[in-house]
């Protein structure tokens, strides 16, 4: 790999950081209550679960006992206990591929946070359809057949309440991320065709 | 496309508008002009917000309503001096203590004059202050939530009417008597008045930093009726002026009797110099005990304490820093031009508007241009301190605004008009009708160094004809005119609550950005705060029962209580836990000898109940919440005296 190679996959791995500060996917709930600026929001890192505003999460969590959504409470999300070990694990693992300068191990870095990724998606999912399945049945609103499991991504209409289901700036630094490594992979291939004829001459 | 719709929706209303101008015969189109050019501008079409807060006194309600300009709409009426069941104000525990005065509890007051915080001149949207007139007092309004905050009452003094008008800063807000006593107040004979009863001009202090007030000194004045005032600004500064009228010191049928000296005055009073004379000491320190009032934002509850003692300063005290003005004749307003020279005379019975210049003021002064003393506080002379008077300008003016483009607006009661005229050489350029009878009149800033001249409010006494009838009491009448052109253009009646007296009118952004949306939970100091539904409680403490409760979206906790006695006092302390906009809990029990509570989220309030017969008394939420509001109820069992009924709640855990 080249300088610029590894230097992209140093930059590659260091906006994982980023993903210990900003969330990665938002939630917002609209509705003839909560008007346009007045929304309720969700916010999702891998470390946390708040609200967009100070008592959001707790207001949703108000208006969710009338259906029998169990309150959202990131004690009960063992998730976001180890989420950060993983991206921890990718960034050490970014920045030793950088070190080790091996090209195959920026596929076996983007196959890792693939996989990463994809199992985070199963993962939220799960949880999505766990509050919008999982309900009591004392519930004060009970309408057969209706489940309040907000959009995977998109937006939908429950009841009242519209939830928008969007990637928020975590998602986009990982994006980021997989293109700065992709590049990296590309660049140094190039590189490992010429190298050898420049190096030939030393 | 959007602006065809409005022109569409605009261009209706004025066809029915005028359609029903042929019916009823109530529309001055002269005044109005083209109806749907006023409609447009008065127009704030379905979630569009309004330019500007105006803060119109209540009147006889006690009250501060709140319009919003251009459309005319209430938004809010604020208790101060009058008890408001709706909510709670006087009626819970904690603001009790608001409407406490040497007399005791007062639950009403007559309520004149708001008048903002400023800085520099121009409001700076932290607080309004308004007067009390009957028992004197002053208020002032937190404006990031719209509640009264502090009442401060006024010793030696009686008809609270020039008040509580403030300096550029807001260093001091006064207070002066519009009915003279004797001070300290004796019982003599009426008959004496024109030797022991005199006036008082009262100086209170803000605190700069949490908006506290103070009484700081007083000013021993003859005994007139001190009416209105208004503070100098830029040039004028130190300086602050009260009309009076009954210089004739007319003890009775004084519609007579103060109506025969062709010209009263305009004290002058440099409050500065006066301010460093009460801090070396000069006057004396006078015996007299006045409430003060506060309320606690951490612990949302209100107290009351008596304060002792007050400075004096009489005009021996004073020399050189108080004058009089003459000005004709029986003068009410008392209004500063922006630039702080002109200072406009609002002479009920005057046949002129008389306009006194400040800088003439200082050379008369300097001059020694002294017509005579009374009570050893010089007359200037007239014509030396006169900038010039407004040839007939109507009949009966009585208030003075101004604008930003060199123009003042005076309003005349007696011929039911507003009379607009030039600040450079006093001509009369326009006038319109009012109706009916004008009192006061404002412009958004207009008795500021930086008015926003783009309209002009009537707020008149009389309104007879202009609502469909409401039997013999009417609400007052006040109009909105568009001073933007030339000529005035009426755009707008809208019904006002009380007797509006004066108002003060301010861009929206001033006071929005400031506006609070809820009580944060976790800084409520309550003593009898309940922060989460399982600290919900009730304790006896001998015949006093302390509920601890809580509110929530759609449940109160506890909701089943049990062993409550006749001749137990039941004090209701109701946390409401949300922490959500526009979500307040209310709360009342049946028979209560009392108002509902109406709880904000986040604050803690308290309603006291003293159950006389024995049974069950259901309780609700008198706000509707929720879905399940309906559900938001509970029951409280009454046993008789002695029983043995244990004292039993339920929780929810």
């Amino acid at each position: 790999m080249t300088m610029k190679s590894r230097l992209f996959m140093v930059l590659a791995s260091a906006l994982l950081i980023g993903l210990f500060f900003v969330p990665m996917w938002s939630i917002t709930l609209e509705a003839p209550q909560y008007p346009k600026g007045y929304e309720l929001g969700i916010l999702i890192s891998i470390n946390e679960v708040r609200g967009a505003n100070e008592f959001d999460l707790q207001n949703v969590n108000g208006l969710n006992h009338y259906i029998g959504m169990k309150p959202i409470d990131e004690k009960a999300i063992p998730e976001l206990e180890y989420m950060p070990l993983i991206v921890g694990v990718l960034i050490a693992v970014g920045l030793l591929t950088s070190l080790i300068g091996k090209r195959q191990l920026v596929i076996v870095w983007l196959v890792l946070l693939l996989i990463a990724g994809t199992l985070g998606m199963y993962d939220f999912y799960r949880w999505e359809y766990d509050y919008g399945h999982n309900l009591d049945p004392r519930a004060a609103i009970k309408i057969p057949g209706m489940s309040y499991q907000p959009p995977l991504f998109g937006s939908e209409k429950l009841l009242n309440i519209t939830a928008y289901s969007y990637p928020a700036l975590g998602s986009y630094l990982i994006l980021l991320s997989v293109a700065l490594a992709g590049w990296a992979w590309w660049a140094s291939r190039k590189a490992a065709t010429k190298l050898p004829l420049a190096t030939a001459g030393t | 496309m959007k602006s065809m719709l409005t022109l569409l929706l605009i261009s209706s209303i004025a066809t029915s508008a005028l359609f029903f101008t042929g019916c009823s015969g109530g529309t001055d189109t002269k005044a109005i002009g083209s109806v749907a050019d006023a409609a447009m501008k008065v127009y704030v079409a379905p979630g569009a917000k309004d330019e500007f807060y105006d803060f119109a006194s209540g009147g006889f309600s006690g009250q501060m309503a709140v319009i919003g300009l251009p459309s005319g709409r209430l938004i809010r009426v604020i208790p101060v001096f009058s008890m408001d069941p709706e909510k709670a104000y006087g009626f819970s525990e904690e603001t009790k203590p608001m409407l406490m005065t040497s007399h005791g509890f007062i639950p009403w007051d007559d309520s004149h004059h708001p008048e903002f915080s400023m800085s520099d001149g121009v409001p700076d949207g932290r607080f309004l202050f308004i007067n009390a007139n009957n028992t004197p007092r002053v208020a002032r309004i937190d404006l990031t939530d719209f509640r009264t905050k502090e009442i401060l009452e006024i010793p030696n003094s009686s008809g609270n009417h020039s008040s509580p008008f403030t300096t550029e800063n807001s260093e001091y807000i006064v207070a002066g008597t519009r009915f003279s006593l004797p001070i300290p107040n004796e019982d003599v004979s009426i008959q004496a008045y024109s030797e022991k009863f005199k006036g008082t001009l009262s100086f209170v202090k803000m605190d700069k930093a949490t908006g506290r007030l103070s009484l700081a000194f007083q000013l021993m004045m003859p005994g007139f009726d001190y009416d209105l005032a208004h503070a100098g600004k830029g040039p004028s500064h130190d300086w602050i002026f009260f009309s009076c009228y009954n210089t004739e010191k007319a003890n009775t049928m004084l519609e007579i009797n103060a109506s025969q000296n062709d010209k009263d005055f305009i004290v002058a009073v440099n409050w500065k110099k006066c301010e460093e004379l009460a801090a070396q000491g000069k006057g004396q320190i006078v015996n007299v005990s006045y409430a003060h009032n506060i309320y606690n934002d951490e612990t949302h509850t209100a107290s009351s304490v008596m304060e002792k003692d007050v400075r004096i300063l009489t005009s021996a005290d004073t020399k050189g820093n108080v004058y009089y003005m003459p000005t004709p004749k029986s003068p009410h307003g008392c209004d500063v031009a922006p630039n702080g020279e002109l200072i406009v005379g609002g002479g009920k019975l005057a046949t002129v508007i008389p306009v006194l210049s400040f800088s003439k003021m200082l050379k008369a002064i300097q001059d020694g241009k002294i017509d005579k003393e009374i009570d050893g506080i010089p007359v200037l002379n007239y014509k030396a301190c006169l900038a010039g008077e407004v040839e007939k300008p109507g009949l009966g003016p009585l208030h003075t605004e101004f604008d930003d483009k060199g123009f003042a607006y005076t309003s005349m009661f007696v011929s039911s008009e507003i009379v607009k005229w030039s600040l450079k050489d006093f001509k009369v350029v326009d006038r319109v009708p009012t109706y009916y009878s004008i009192g006061h009149l404002g412009i958004p800033g207009g008795d500021t160094k930086k008015p926003w001249g783009k309209y002009v409010l009537a707020y008149n006494k009389i309104t007879k004809d202009r609502f469909l009838p409401t039997g013999p009491e009417l609400f007052q009448s006040a109009q909105l005119y568009d001073i933007t052109g030339e000529k005035m253009k009426l755009l707008l009646d809208f019904p006002t609550i009380g007797e509006p007296h004066y108002a003060q009118a301010c861009p929206a952004d001033l006071i929005v950005k400031n506006s609070k949306k809820i009580y944060q939970l976790a800084q409520n100091k309550h003593p009898y705060a309940t922060k989460k539904e399982a600290d919900a409680r009730v304790v006896r403490k001998g015949n006093e029962v302390h509920v601890y409760m809580t509110s929530i979206r759609s449940h109160f906790a506890p909701d089943n209580i049990e062993g409550i006695k006749v001749g137990d006092k039941v004090y209701w302390h109701i946390t409401n836990l949300e922490q959500d906009w526009d979500v307040p809990h209310g709360f009342a029990v049946l028979g209560a000898n009392n108002s509902e509570l109406l709880i904000m989220p986040g604050e803690t309030c308290t309603l006291l109940w003293e159950p006389k017969t024995p049974g069950i008394y259901p309780f609700y939420c008198t706000d509707f919440c929720s879905a399940l509001h309906q559900e938001m109820q509970g029951y409280v069992r009454v046993s008789p005296s002695g029983s043995s009924t244990a004292l039993t709640w339920n929780s929810r855990k």
